[in-house]
């Protein structure tokens, strides 16, 4: 019905409400937040080349599925903003039941539950799930006075929103989405103004969490995972050898690489997963310490863009959904690519818009779709909380 | 309305705030993953480009060619065979069943189920038998088609490798290829290879110091090319033979197949061929001269002492130990009654019996007991106080002098010569012209036999030696035993005078030519006592009468102006009765097999200039003069004929 709205609003004079206008108003932060996630996702397009050798099987399904993404990230951020802040809920409590589901009639696969299969279609909710926390927490603060954030409901509520959700991914298992959604839930609700005592009390209260996670929660191969990391040398052969042949890849690669179709260890098939979760071992071999850089370089660009579209929006929802994508994004980075070089444990975060992997890519697009429509209608103020609800 | 815009600016504050503090985390860590960044690829990527270099290529030994084993001229008695073989690093194989099953389709496409089945149950019992990281291999000698579809279908046959090897042949090649022969005459000289089992690995492991040295000879040792010689001049010139491995470079991928080879990182330095003195003409004639028969027959080269002519026979097919013989194979062989894996030249000892007179001789000449023209009776019987000593004549020889005791093997007459020389100088002379030294031969396995004096005796048994043991001893029985190579290098000595060493090498050190030394100190005994016991061998060969005269078919050696001389001799295995002497000696034919004596012959030719001397030694062949003389004039003949210069007739074929 919003959409219907929207399209209706078509004004040919070209006020900032028509259509033309709204393309208008997607002014050189938004062009430039296109362009460099299409430039993010033509290094993945390389990268899979490169990896098998040709355009099959990887680069150009990958090629094609991000033109189709680039569309849905288009029309996602023209829409009304209503549309998002109104499927903040109902979207949020779709992914939770849909969670609930896999933990009680989901496909397995490789040890983990994550998929429901609805006919030809394999749904992973997780992936719903990261989008529609941030849309919900967004939502929820939109509609809270400041005074009321360290209070009662500035709190409970929002733990609850970020806490079910990742004990389900957790139960699955999938540290690494549990540990990302856990990680946006609370950088949301440190934006949203909460007062530090109670964001010292909550590290606290997290740190005890991860201990009792550690020792309770966790299946044995990711605890296994979790010591292999603290001590690599104990199994070279077996967990310790996926981050170790990974090392040598990216170390081997040296200041400039050893070119592109021309690492050993992507050639050679010494990297594991190497079109999935360890595509950046590939840049990091094949281009070097100048390329890894580059593609940090150009992630920082795009968050860079992401904040100056977040600050920018009139409405608090626009710019905690916007800074929440950021969030989200930041933490995919920065844990796949801290994961390929050593720093952190083996967990399965890909490395977005480069990583092979449809579900992921339209997920990760849909947040650029959000932070796109957060662009586009900076100058909206969305009704609070009352009226909206 | 106004309080609502400006609690909406407190929100907006504090976010902007927050958000500045989230971008300067977040600006942290991208500063830190650059840092590790850095960390890992400026700082340590030296360290790192190594352990990519590690994964991607790989030294695998490279196997050098061993060297052949060469007759005198040169003709091919061993060397390496190539094949194409089928051989799989199974510690590669993920899908090991998998890929087997696909393995065997690829080898025999139209095979049935049973013998497809049945080649992966024996591949994974092959498999099972080798340790983890050895290659095994599956199938040896495969015809050039099956190989090309192996190599064809390797890319999905992880762990699978078709190459060409290597495999021990032996027998003499022909120049135009072709079929090897006599692989069995040149069994016991040369030997065989085979691959090392455990207790050879780990005894040459403990050998060596240096762990990364040791390291790099485990590998070699368990490459699936690399042999080790077992036995004959395969093991004791292993190391000449054996040459250097090399490493081969090659690339390969995760699952450890080999992407393309990049070259040798250290050469192979072949092994050296070694080239035998052992003629095989000569050697493959007296194999077959001897077919049938169990015993030696040794040739030896008088002035030099390079051996001509090594045979044990039966022999065996070193090719099969070298394949790896099964069982039942092996089983036949060591229960063989002629023994065949019994090293009869080298390690068969017998005592000499007539053949040792000329030393007996030799030693009352040189010690002035006996004058050459002193006659001595011949009754039939000698009388030693209680005891009565036999001629092998019953009813005697007569009178008979040095000359004529030779040529008839008058026992008797040794009887009296030994009582006057004494065993402690018969032994001496003994050993001077040879016996009782193994020589240190290339080929390994030879005895040093036993030559007895009275010490020995004393030591041994704790009895004073006794008299007639003397006389026992002047005819070659009794302990005296001698291999037949020693019996070989006795003749050349008797027959030049110097003290020749047998050696069967050309690599190995050459025995000085009498006339490179102080000639006359160097003889063995006085010209003129050897020209006695020499006449004497020429008229047993060559004259009426003597005891070989009538089995060499009166001809001696019948080539024209060559004469030949000889002895024949007799060792006893069954002792004679007083019982059995009075019903009358059994004829030899009457015994079974195991009981006759074995026969002996000494030769050398030609008689006027020494070059060759032989020993022939049939075992259970009844007297010399009957089984061992004929083979041995063959032989002798054979070498003389083929020899240039040695017979007047120049139509002879030459060689060499």
């Amino acid at each position: 019905m919003a959409m219907i709205q929207g399209m209706t609003t078509y004004d040919p004079s070209g006020g900032p409400h028509s259509l033309r206008g709204r393309v208008f108003s997607m002014s050189f932060a938004g062009w430039t937040l296109v362009l460099l996630v299409s430039l993010l996702a033509g290094v993945g397009v390389a990268m899979l080349y490169s990896v098998s050798g040709g355009w099959e099987p990887y680069a150009s399904r990958h090629a094609t599925r991000f033109g189709f993404s680039l569309l849905v990230m288009l029309v996602l951020g023209f829409v009304p903003m209503r549309v998002w802040s109104s499927l903040a809920y109902p979207s949020y409590f779709v992914a939770l039941a849909l969670l609930v589901l896999v933990e009680l009639k989901g496909a397995t696969a490789m040890g983990a539950t994550r998929w429901i299969d609805i006919g030809p279609v394999r749904i992973q909710p997780s992936e719903i799930m990261k989008l529609a926390l941030v849309l919900a927490l967004a939502r929820y603060y939109h509609g809270l006075s400041i005074e009321r954030v360290s209070g009662f409901f500035g709190i409970l509520p929002p733990l609850f929103l970020v806490g079910a959700p990742a004990a389900l991914i957790v139960k699955q298992p999938d540290l690494g989405t549990a540990v990302l959604v856990a990680a946006t839930g609370a950088t949301l609700i440190f934006l949203s103004g909460i007062q530090w005592r109670w964001i010292l009390r909550g590290a606290i209260a997290g740190l005890a969490g991860v201990v009792v996670l550690f020792f309770f929660g966790l299946q044995d191969y990711q605890r296994a995972r979790i010591l292999t990391f603290l001590n690599p040398d104990t199994d070279q052969l077996g967990a310790g050898y996926h981050i170790l042949q990974s090392k040598i890849a990216i170390g081997s690669g040296g200041v400039w690489g050893k070119g592109f179709n021309e690492g050993t260890q992507t050639q050679l098939n010494f990297l594991p997963e190497k079109h999935t979760d360890f595509i950046f071992t590939v840049i990091g071999e094949e281009f070097g310490f100048v390329g890894s850089v580059g593609v940090l370089g150009l992630v920082c660009a795009i968050l860079l863009v992401g904040i100056y579209i977040a600050l920018s929006s009139k409405a608090h929802f626009g710019r905690l959904a916007a800074l929440g994508v950021c969030a989200t994004f930041a933490f995919y980075v920065v844990i796949n690519t801290a994961m390929v070089m050593g720093l952190v444990p083996v967990v399965g975060v890909p490395l977005p818009l480069v990583s092979y992997g449809g579900t992921a890519m339209m997920a990760v697009m849909a947040g650029f779709g959000l932070l796109l429509n957060v662009h586009i209608h900076r100058e909206d103020e969305l009704p609070s909380a009352g009226r909206l609800l | 309305m106004m309080r609502r815009h400006l609690e909406h600016g407190e929100r907006a504050r504090v976010l902007t705030r927050r958000a500045v503090l989230m971008a300067g985390a977040g600006a942290t860590a991208f500063a830190g993953l650059t840092v590790r960044l850095w960390q890992l690829q400026v700082v340590q990527q030296a360290e790192y480009a190594n352990l990519s270099e590690d994964n991607q290529f790989n030294l695998r030994p490279a196997p050098p060619p061993r060297g052949r084993v060469v007759d005198r001229f040169g003709a091919v008695i061993a060397d390496d065979q190539e094949d194409y073989q089928v051989r799989v690093e199974a510690w590669q194989m993920k899908d090991r069943d998998g890929v087997l099953a696909k393995l065997a389709r690829v080898i025999g496409p139209k095979d049935s189920e049973e013998r497809t089945t049945g080649r992966v149950e024996r591949w994974k019992a092959l498999i099972a038998r080798a340790r983890r990281f050895d290659e095994v291999t599956l199938e040896t000698d495969i015809d050039w088609e099956t190989f090309a579809r192996v190599n064809l279908h390797r890319p999905d046959l992880p762990g699978v490798i078709a190459e060409t090897g290597r495999t021990r042949t032996y027998g003499v090649a022909a120049l135009a290829g072709g079929a090897r022969r006599n692989a069995d005459a040149f069994a016991h000289v040369v030997g065989y290879v085979s691959k090392p089992h455990d207790g050879i690995i780990d005894e040459k492991l403990a050998a060596i110091r240096d762990p990364q040295e040791r390291a790099q000879l485990a590998r070699i040792m368990r490459h699936p090319g690399y042999r080790v010689g077992r036995a004959g001049i395969e093991l004791t010139q292993d190391n000449t033979l054996q040459g250097k491995w090399g490493q081969l470079r090659v690339e390969v991928d995760a699952y450890g197949r080999t992407i393309r080879e990049i070259g040798l990182d250290q050469a192979t330095v072949p092994g050296e061929d070694v080239r035998l003195t052992v003629d095989a003409e000569v050697q493959a004639f007296a194999q077959a001269r001897l077919e049938g028969e169990s015993g030696s027959a040794v040739v030896i080269d008088v002035e030099t002492g390079e051996v001509i002519c090594l045979v044990s026979a039966p022999g065996f097919d070193p090719n099969r130990f070298a394949r790896g013989i099964v069982q039942p194979a092996y089983r036949a062989l060591i229960n063989d009654p002629r023994k065949p894996l019994y090293n009869k030249p080298l390690a068969g000892l017998y005592p000499p019996g007539s053949t040792f007179k000329m030393i007996t001789a030799l030693a009352a000449l040189r010690h002035g007991v006996m004058d050459p023209r002193e006659r001595v009776y011949c009754s039939g019987k000698t009388r030693l106080g209680d005891r009565t000593f036999h001629c092998w004549k019953r009813e005697g020889h007569g009178s008979i002098d040095m000359r004529l005791s030779i040529k008839r093997s008058c026992d008797s007459y040794y009887y009296e010569v030994a009582k006057r020389v004494g065993v402690d100088r018969l032994a001496e002379e003994a050993l001077r012209f040879g016996l009782g030294s193994a020589f240190g031969l290339a080929a390994p396995g030879g005895k040093n036999g036993l030559v007895p004096t009275e010490a020995w005796k004393r030591a041994r048994f704790d009895e004073a030696w006794a008299q007639g043991e003397t006389l026992i001893a002047g005819i070659g029985q009794g302990f005296l035993l001698a291999s037949p190579l020693q019996m070989a290098v006795l003749t050349a000595r008797i027959a030049t005078g110097r003290a020749i060493s047998p050696r069967v090498m050309f690599n190995e050190q050459p025995t000085p030519r009498a006339e490179d030394l102080g000639l006359e100190s160097q003889m063995l005994a006085a010209p003129e006592h050897l020209a006695i016991v020499r006449d004497g061998m020429m008229a047993v060969a060559e004259e009426a009468g003597g005891t070989a005269y009538y089995a060499l078919g009166m001809k001696g050696i019948d080539l024209p102006g060559v004469k030949m001389a000889g002895k024949t001799g007799t060792s006893q295995v069954f002792r004679i009765t007083e019982e059995e002497r009075a019903d009358g000696v059994r004829k030899a034919g009457e015994l079974p097999w195991r009981l006759r004596d074995h026969g002996l012959f000494i030769g050398f030719a030609p008689f006027d200039k020494p070059k060759y001397a032989v020993c022939v030694v049939v075992e259970h062949g009844g007297g010399g003069s009957t089984a061992a003389a004929a083979p041995a004039r063959d032989i002798l003949r054979e070498i003389v004929r083929r020899t240039p210069g040695l017979v007047a007739d120049a139509g002879a074929p030459a060689r060499g």
